[in-house]
């Protein structure tokens, strides 16, 4: 299974819920399109929710941190959701984990904004 | 007495097309021997992830896509540990000028952490320059931690 996107408005938070593989191709090029959707739209506060992420390579992460620094140049906040172990292992050896703000619990992400 | 199957010598070896469907192809491949040989489900994903990192920098950085060109892909394991060779038919390049992605200047950038993933996740890794042209990588999972 590729990457499935979908989006949800929470109050002027925009959350979007992320399942499957984010690797090169398909999945991280989706993931880019729909960041860049939502910048252009003027979205300012963006929750990656990745529970259901199975798989992520060094693509993905760069994705990720390119989400993160568009969204952050565009005057806004990108924040990241339910970090299963794989992803936070990840995100921890490649010294990222710290860059990112990480929350575990929805409606604190959402406060936190 | 019976063999374990753990301990039978296994290789396989593919000359694969430059294309992204290749890296799945070599993916399961290893991961399929990597189970033969009794790796746990930690040790599988980090193999998984290093053969993927492995063939991108084949497919897309060496090769460049080209349909000419293939990658040729083994892997095979005894009883001590799973060996990947990985090699591609591109121009090669200058490993010194691989930038440390834990670098303060570097960890904001969108590229090159594919290297370091594999360093991370094998027990040990070789780069080398083939003499006809392209790059070989070598990556060893032991079976046993030493």
């Amino acid at each position: 299974m590729s990457v499935k996107l979908s989006t949800r408005q929470v109050g002027d938070v925009t959350v979007v819920d992320v399942a499957g593989r984010i690797t090169l191709g398909e999945g991280s090029s989706a993931l880019r399109d729909a960041l860049r959707d939502m910048v252009s739209k003027s979205q300012k506060k963006i929750l990656l929710n990745l529970g259901e992420v199975s798989y992520i390579d060094s693509s993905g992460i760069g994705e990720l941190v390119s989400g993160f620094t568009t969204v952050a140049n565009s005057g806004g906040q990108l924040k990241l959701l339910n970090l299963n172990k794989r992803v936070k292992d990840l995100l921890q050896i490649t010294k990222l984990y710290t860059v990112f703000d990480v929350h575990e619990d929805e409606a604190g992400a959402i406060r936190s904004f | 007495m019976r063999e374990n199957k753990h301990d039978v010598p296994e290789t396989v070896e593919r000359y694969l097309d430059s294309t992204l469907d290749s890296v799945d192809s070599a993916e399961e491949l290893a991961l399929g021997v990597a189970q033969r040989a009794g790796f746990d489900e930690d040790d599988l994903m980090k193999i998984g992830m290093a053969v993927r990192e492995s063939m991108v920098n084949a497919v897309v950085h060496g090769n460049r896509y080209n349909s000419h060109k293939k990658v040729r892909f083994s892997v095979g394991h005894n009883s001590e540990r799973l060996t990947l060779r990985i090699a591609d038919e591109g121009e090669g390049f200058d490993f010194a000028t691989i930038p440390d992605p834990l670098a303060p200047e570097n960890l904001l950038r969108t590229s090159g952490r594919g290297i370091f993933l594999i360093r991370s996740f094998m027990d040990e890794f070789e780069m080398r320059h083939l003499d006809l042209g392209g790059t070989e990588l070598t990556l060893v999972k032991y079976l046993v931690s030493k």
